[in-house]
This record gives structure tokens, C-alpha cells and sequence, in this order.
């Protein structure tokens, strides 16, 4: 039995916890998160409403656990969208090299070049400014870096005495790939995943402040903390808690994501 | 007084508490030469470092001194000992494209010693630099000192750190393993390099090395250890001739020897051949200009029988291994032609599978030929994919029963291969080789990153396989000694072309390029003497 890791049991129980609200917002929520009540604006945390109201008297509790069902997944599907992007472009640039890697890569180094949100803004305006704009805009704005990290590490692992023992076995190429290159990508892999999911979380924030994030009533704990911001000063709640929330959930996504990338590693095993 | 001495050393891990080095005691009189031979996990880089209290952090001192011109260093403060090191006591290192800094150049480098620790002008250093460089053999100093480490060959860094380490005339230079990074020809340059550099300063030198025939050579006492203990010390000559410890008898009797020669039928279609192979390399599309390819085979024929073992033999940039590679398919020829079985090899001809699955390689690395994240089992098992109409037990029993040839036995079916030495690593190698059986066999220097004994158990196993299953085998090597013990005709490299061919005695017996003798001169010939040590002679190369 090998020992389980203090930092991967935070990590565990903090994304638990997530995945249980999200899953417990589809049929409880203290209060109906959309619904105005301007007798109780800008309320401090009570006994009643737990985390305070908004400047519309919406529950705050109710509102971040409608949003962490709204923020996840679409953090979850970016990440997704832009792995499975930027593996195979990183994948077939780096294992064939030569002219398919040299057009592949300047047009990725070109991406590069733009800052991601600008080009995830650029994007936006033409899928338009919904959760599935936000998802394909910001995956396809990550996918750059994502194809990068993958094609450093394929161009490192086929010199590996390993890769070219596959081919003496008479492997293909495409097995090899998949069988010998792709799990040993998996370490810098997990990595880049795990913070790809923190700058969506963020990302959805700042895309909000510019009113192209996923359009109100709808809360997602990226809006909540832009519509905070002018409050501040009179009623900080509004910014802390949704911030404390994407804190939070970078944090266990990080312990988790570490934890992962050393299980997965049999090296790693049995290693304290 | 002895210039160094050690007294009782006992070195564990600082957290386990297991004692790597155990009661460990040896002295260094002035002008002496001291070596330490052992095996990884030996200690002796560890006693090394303790001579200069630079020990990993890790690794705690339990006991001992080590008392240099009678003062114990451990009990030195921090400034005293950094007056001591690089001044009185000078280190060279295995890895010569490591030790020098890369981003500063070569003159920088070599002054910084002498300003720390000289008092003298600029002029005078500068002179005393060039006169250094010149002893090692760089003959334009004046661009040499202009230079930065990575336009210098192996061997000439090594030189180029001995000049270092040499300016500063040190009472001790402590050499951990400072030519096994170097093939023997160059191994033995800067061997001698080191012997006169030091014979003329009065320097006392403590030789780090696994390779006890070459120590032998150069040392007047040897001291060898394992698993941290001393286990035997004494004069050279008498460690060699008759040595008393078993383990040093071990490492004697792992020095290859040549076997009986074998009668190879060379009337036969040839497995494998290659006519008038070129490979370039390089010349790749840059954006406005194509850059110059280097030419690794510059039109290279080899031919090899069944049942025959070739070996390719050749310093570093001989284009063997280049040769390999394309035998193995792994690099593509730019012309010239590869034959199996008497037919051509051409991707998508009729045979072009047959000869992918009797054509198989070891390479030089085993820890980096096994995939990290594969069992052993299933590395073993990967070949066999493409034999159709397998059943799982079958595969298994084909499994099971290779690793049982290669004497692993079905225990390490589970494992990864990091969990496994090196040795063992190899042998899971040569099994995936294996398993198909094929007819040839390719094998890249695979005995080269192997401890001695390690290394002769797994030329015994690859004798006895060859012997049982009859295939043909290329073995590429810089190692003569290897190649003495397991070729039956030898091709001689040098520049990318062959130089010299023949079988083994005759090309081992009577040389006849100037190469080979070169090569042949670096490498001691052993005689059996009576009472199970051997005896060192100098190889009787004929030409000069």
C-alpha cells in the first residue's frame, strides 16, 4: 500500500467539495440566486444570508454555488479543448520534424506572439459572447502554449534510445507515438493542465470586467468578482468571497494536479 | 609526514544513517600516485570528495580525519580550506564538458586560479598560461585563450582542465575518473599528459577509477574498495600479479581475454551487407541558405556471414555507430545499398519485413532504451505484437522462457526498469532483442556503461546466446579489449571510412594501418602469471 500524500488528501477533499456543491445546487440552494430583492442590497454575512447579498439583494451563497457549476465546467472544457488541441498539433510537429513542423510552428509562434486575451477577445467577437464563445475562444487561445510544451518534450523523447528501439521492432509510427511518446509527455503535461485551469477561472473574471464574459443574470464566479469591484469599499464580501472560491479551487487543483503527475509516474512510486 | 592521510573515514547518509564509507584509512606520500578502483557504489568518489571536505550535503561524516601536511581539514574554518583547494590541492573530473564553465573563455577560465591564488602581474600570468597551454599540446594559444570550451574536443577540455588545475603547481591533484568520458586512443594522451605534468610539478596524485588494467599502468599502489570498505592496498604490481582479496581476483578476471578463434563459413550468402554506403548528415533547409552536410560514410562495405560476429571498432567520430544505424534502419543511407539475405532492403519491397524482424539492436544505454513507463513483462512482450496468432499464454511462455535465457528468471516480471541495475537493465535489453530470433543482431557499445563485472557477466551471457541461437552480430565498440574477447573478424573506422579489416588475430596480432596500431598501443596486453594474477606487457604492435 503506498502512502498517501498530505498535500493530495487537501487537494482531494477541496475539489470533492466543489464537485459536491456543483452537484448539490441542481436541487438545494439556500435561496433563489436570481431573484431581486432590493429590500436586502448590499447586506453584510448573517445569520439569513450567510455570505451577504449583492447589489440586487441576491444570496451570495446561492449565486457561487450556481456559479461554481457554470465557472467549472467551462474552466474544465477550455482545458480540455485546448489539450486535445495542442497535443496532437505538438505531437505531429515534434515527432515529424522537418517542413510539417516548421509551418505548424510559425503559425503557432505567430499565436504566441499576440497576448491570449487579446486573441481570446478577437476570437469572441465572432463565436460570440455565451459560455460556449468563452469555452472555444479561450481554448483555442491556450492551444499555442499547450503545443509548445508538448513538441519541446516529443523532440526531447525521440532521441531516447527507447523511441528508436520501437522502430527497430517494427512498430509503426503512429503506435509509437501513442504507446512510447504520448505517456512520457504526460509529467509537463498535467502540469500546464492543472495552471491552464487556474488562468480560465481568471481569464472568465477579466472577460467579464469587459463585459464579454457569460452574460448576467447568469453568476459565474469570474462576473460576481468584476460586478464586486466597484463595491469594494462598502461591502468587500461582494469581491472576497468568489475570489476566496477560484483561490481555493486553484489551490486543490494544483495539490491534486501534483499528485496526479507522481502517481502516474512509476518512478515516483514508493518515493516519499 | 605522509602529504595526506586518512584516518579511519566513516561517511553515512544523512538521513538513513547507512554507512557508505566504513573505516576507511590510506596515505599519500609527496610525488606519489595513489588509485582508488572500485564500482559504482564503491565509496571511492565519496573518500575523494571527504579528502577536501566537499562531501554532498546529504552525507554526513561519522568519524575520521583527513589530514592534510598534518592539519585536519575537517577542523579547518571555511576560509582556510578554500585556500587550500585549487591551491595545494587540485581536481579534475570525469566530465570534461561540464567542469568548464561554457559561457566564459578558455583564458578567463585559466587566469581566475592564478589571480585567486598568486600574487603576481598580468604579464607574468599571461605567460605562465601560454607556457601551460603550450606543454598540453594547444598550438595556437593565442586563439586557444580567445576560445570557449565547446570548440575543443573531449580530450582537449581534459587537457585544457588539467592546464588549469596544473598552473597552480598544487602538492595533490585529486583525478575522479578523468578519462572514462574519452575513447582509449585519446584515454591514454592524456593519461601520459597527466603522469609527466605531475612528475615534473612533484605532484602526488589520488586516481579515482573503475578500470583497473589502466590504473595499473600508471599507479604505484592501488587501493580497492567495495560497498565502501578497503578491501586490499598495495604496490601495483603486486595487486596485479597476485591478489589476495577475492573480490580483486574478481575484477582481474573480468578483464576480457581473447577466446579460441571459430571457423566462420564465408562461402555463404551474407546476412548482412552494405555496399558503398555514404551518409551525409545535416545540411539542413535553413531559411535562405542550405548549411554544409558532414559526410559520417564516406563509402562503406561490410559484409557478415551467418553465425559471424563483426565488430566495428573506431574512436569517437569514426562513423561506427552512424553505421549501425542505418544497418538497424534508423538513419537513412544517401546512397549506396543495404542487403539482406543477398536482396536489397527497400521499404515496401517484398523481404523489407523479414529483414525488419531478423534485423534487431542493443543499444549502449540501458537506461535509456526501456520505455520508463513499461513492466518488464510487457517491454519484453512488445515485440512479439507482430507475430500473429498468439495467445496471451503463449506470449507469456515466450516471454518467461527468453527472460529465463537471459537470466532474469520470471521475478522481475512486475517491475519497472528503474527499479532494476544496470546489468539487469541490459539483459531485459537483449531479451527484447531476442525474442523474435532474429538472424542479426546489432549491438551499440552495449557493454560500455557497465561496472567491470557487471560487464563480463553479460558478455558471457551474449557469448552463450550467440552460441545457442547462431545469430550474426555486428558489435560496435571502442573497447578493444571487449572486442578481443568476442569478435571473430574485426573492421577498423576511422574518418568514415574502413581503414583496415580482417579476422581477429590478424587484425589484433599483426596490425597493419597506423590506426590500429595507434588504437592497439593504448590498450595493455594481459599474460596469465601463476597464482591466479596476471601480468601487464606492453602490446608488441610491429610497425615503429
Amino acid at each position: 500500500m503506498r502512502r498517501f500524500a498530505p498535500n493530495a488528501l487537501i487537494g482531494g477533499v477541496l475539489i470533492g467539495l466543489l464537485f459536491g456543491v456543483a452537484a448539490l445546487q441542481t436541487f438545494w440552494m439556500p435561496h433563489d440566486p436570481l431573484k431581486l430583492n432590493f429590500a436586502a442590497r448590499l447586506q453584510a454575512p448573517s445569520a439569513e444570508f450567510l455570505l451577504g447579498t449583492d447589489e440586487f439583494g441576491r444570496d451570495i451563497v446561492s449565486r457561487l454555488m450556481m456559479g461554481a457549476s457554470t465557472s467549472v465546467s467551462i474552466a474544465l472544457m477550455t482545458v480540455g479543448l485546448a489539450v486535445l488541441l495542442g497535443t496532437t498539433i505538438g505531437l505531429v510537429s515534434g515527432y515529424n520534424r522537418g517542413l510539417v513542423d516548421r509551418i505548424i510552428m510559425t503559425f503557432n509562434d505567430a499565436l504566441l506572439a499576440f497576448p491570449g486575451m487579446l486573441l481570446a477577445l478577437g476570437l469572441l467577437s465572432v463565436f460570440g459572447a455565451n459560455q460556449y464563445g468563452i469555452i472555444v475562444a479561450l481554448g483555442l487561445a491556450y492551444t499555442p502554449s499547450v503545443a509548445r510544451v508538448i513538441r519541446g518534450a516529443v523532440m526531447s523523447l525521440r532521441e531516447r534510445e527507447f523511441i528508436r528501439a520501437s522502430r527497430t521492432m517494427s512498430n509503426s509510427e503512429i503506435y509509437t507515438m501513442m504507446r512510447h511518446v504520448l505517456p512520457n509527455c504526460l509529467a509537463p503535461l498535467i502540469v500546464l493542465a492543472t495552471s491552464m485551469f487556474g488562468w480560465t477561472l481568471l481569464s472568465e473574471s477579466a472577460l467579464s470586467f469587459l463585459g464579454l464574459g457569460v452574460p448576467p443574470p447568469a453568476p459565474t464566479w469570474g462576473n460576481m468578482l468584476a460586478a464586486g469591484r466597484p463595491f469594494i469599499e462598502q461591502a468587500s464580501w461582494l469581491a472576497i468571497f468568489p475570489g476566496l472560491c477560484i483561490s481555493l479551487t486553484l489551490l486543490g487543483i494544483n495539490l491534486l494536479g501534483d499528485a496526479l503527475r507522481d502517481r502516474l509516474d512509476p518512478q515516483m512510486r514508493g518515493a516519499v | 609526514m605522509s602529504l595526506l592521510e586518512i584516518r579511519n573515514l566513516t561517511l553515512e547518509v544523512a538521513r538513513t544513517h547507512s554507512v557508505i564509507v566504513n573505516d576507511v584509512s590510506l596515505r599519500v606520500e609527496p610525488g606519489e600516485i595513489v588509485a582508488i578502483v572500485g564500482e559504482s557504489g564503491s565509496g571511492k568518489t565519496q573518500v575523494a570528495r571527504a579528502v577536501m571536505d566537499l562531501t554532498h550535503k546529504a552525507i554526513r561524516r561519522r568519524a575520521g580525519e583527513s589530514l592534510f601536511k598534518g592539519r585536519d581539514i575537517f577542523a579547518l574554518p571555511d576560509r582556510e580550506k578554500r585556500k587550500i583547494r585549487g591551491s595545494e590541492i587540485g581536481m579534475v573530473f570525469q566530465e570534461p564538458m561540464t567542469s568548464l564553465n561554457p559561457s566564459l573563455t578558455i583564458g578567463r577560465q585559466l587566469l581566475e586560479g592564478l589571480e585567486l591564488h598568486r600574487k603576481m602581474s598580468q604579464e607574468e600570468r599571461l605567460a605562465k598560461v601560454a607556457t601551460m597551454l603550450r606543454r598540453v599540446g594547444i598550438q595556437d594559444v593565442a586563439h586557444a585563450m580567445r576560445a570557449y570550451p565547446h570548440e575543443f574536443s573531449g580530450g582537449m577540455r581534459q587537457r585544457i582542465m588539467l592546464a588549469s588545475v596544473m598552473l597552480l603547481e598544487p602538492a595533490l591533484l585529486i583525478a575522479d575518473e578523468p578519462t572514462t568520458a574519452l575513447d582509449a586512443v585519446v584515454q591514454r594522451d592524456v593519461m601520459e599528459l597527466m603522469v609527466e605534468l605531475t612528475r615534473s610539478a612533484n605532484t602526488a596524485v589520488l586516481l579515482i577509477s573503475h578500470d583497473l588494467p589502466m590504473v595499473a599502468h600508471y599507479a604505484d599502489r592501488i587501493l580497492v574498495m567495495r560497498s565502501g570498505e578497503l578491501v586490499e592496498q598495495g604496490p601495483a604490481r603486486d595487486i596485479l600479479a597476485r591478489p589476495q582479496h577475492d573480490y580483486t581476483r574478481k575484477l582481474l578476471a573480468a578483464i576480457p581475454w581473447r577466446g579460441p578463434a571459430r571457423a566462420v563459413d564465408r562461402t555463404t550468402t551474407p546476412v548482412i551487407a552494405v555496399e558503398g554506403l555514404v551518409v551525409d548528415y545535416g545540411g539542413q533547409q535553413r531559411l535562405f541558405r542550405r548549411s554544409q552536410p558532414k559526410r559520417a560514410l564516406k563509402g562503406v562495405d561490410i559484409a557478415v556471414q551467418p553465425n559471424e560476429v563483426v565488430a566495428v571498432v573506431g574512436g569517437s567520430g569514426s562513423g561506427k555507430t552512424t553505421l549501425g544505424n542505418v544497418i538497424a534502419g534508423l538513419v537513412p543511407a544517401t546512397s549506396g545499398r543495404l542487403l539482406y539475405d543477398g536482396k536489397p532492403v527497400i521499404r515496401g519491397a517484398p523481404g523489407y519485413a523479414e529483414w525488419r524482424t531478423n534485423s534487431q539492436m542493443v543499444f549502449q544505454d540501458p537506461y535509456s532504451s526501456l520505455d520508463p513507463r513499461m513492466k518488464i513483462a510487457a517491454l519484453v512482450a512488445e515485440p512479439l505484437r507482430h507475430e500473429p496468432g498468439l495467445s496471451r499464454p503463449q506470449k507469456r511462455d515466450r516471454v518467461a522462457a527468453i527472460l529465463d535465457e537471459v537470466g532474469l528468471g520470471t521475478a522481475f516480471l512486475d517491475r519497472f526498469p528503474h527499479e532494476l541495475s544496470g546489468g539487469q537493465r541490459q539483459r531485459v535489453a537483449i531479451a527484447r532483442a531476442l525474442i523474435r530470433n532474429p538472424r542479426f543482431l546489432i549491438a551499440d557499445e552495449p557493454v560500455s556503461a557497465l561496472d567491470v563485472t557487471v560487464r563480463a557477466q553479460v558478455l558471457d551471457l551474449f557469448a552463450q546466446l550467440q552460441k545457442r541461437h547462431g545469430f550474426s552480430c555486428l558489435f560496435i565498440s571502442h573497447d578493444l579489449g571487449v572486442v578481443e574477447q568476442v569478435a571473430d573478424r574485426v573492421i577498423v573506422m576511422q574518418h568514415g571510412e574502413i581503414v583496415e579489416q580482417g579476422s581477429r588475430d590478424e587484425v589484433f596480432d599483426r596490425p597493419q594501418h597506423a590506426y590500429t596500431r595507434k588504437l592497439l598501443s593504448a590498450i595493455p596486453a594481459l599474460v596469465l602469471a601463476s597464482g591466479g594474477g596476471i601480468e601487464m606487457r606492453t602490446r608488441d604492435v610491429g610497425g615503429h
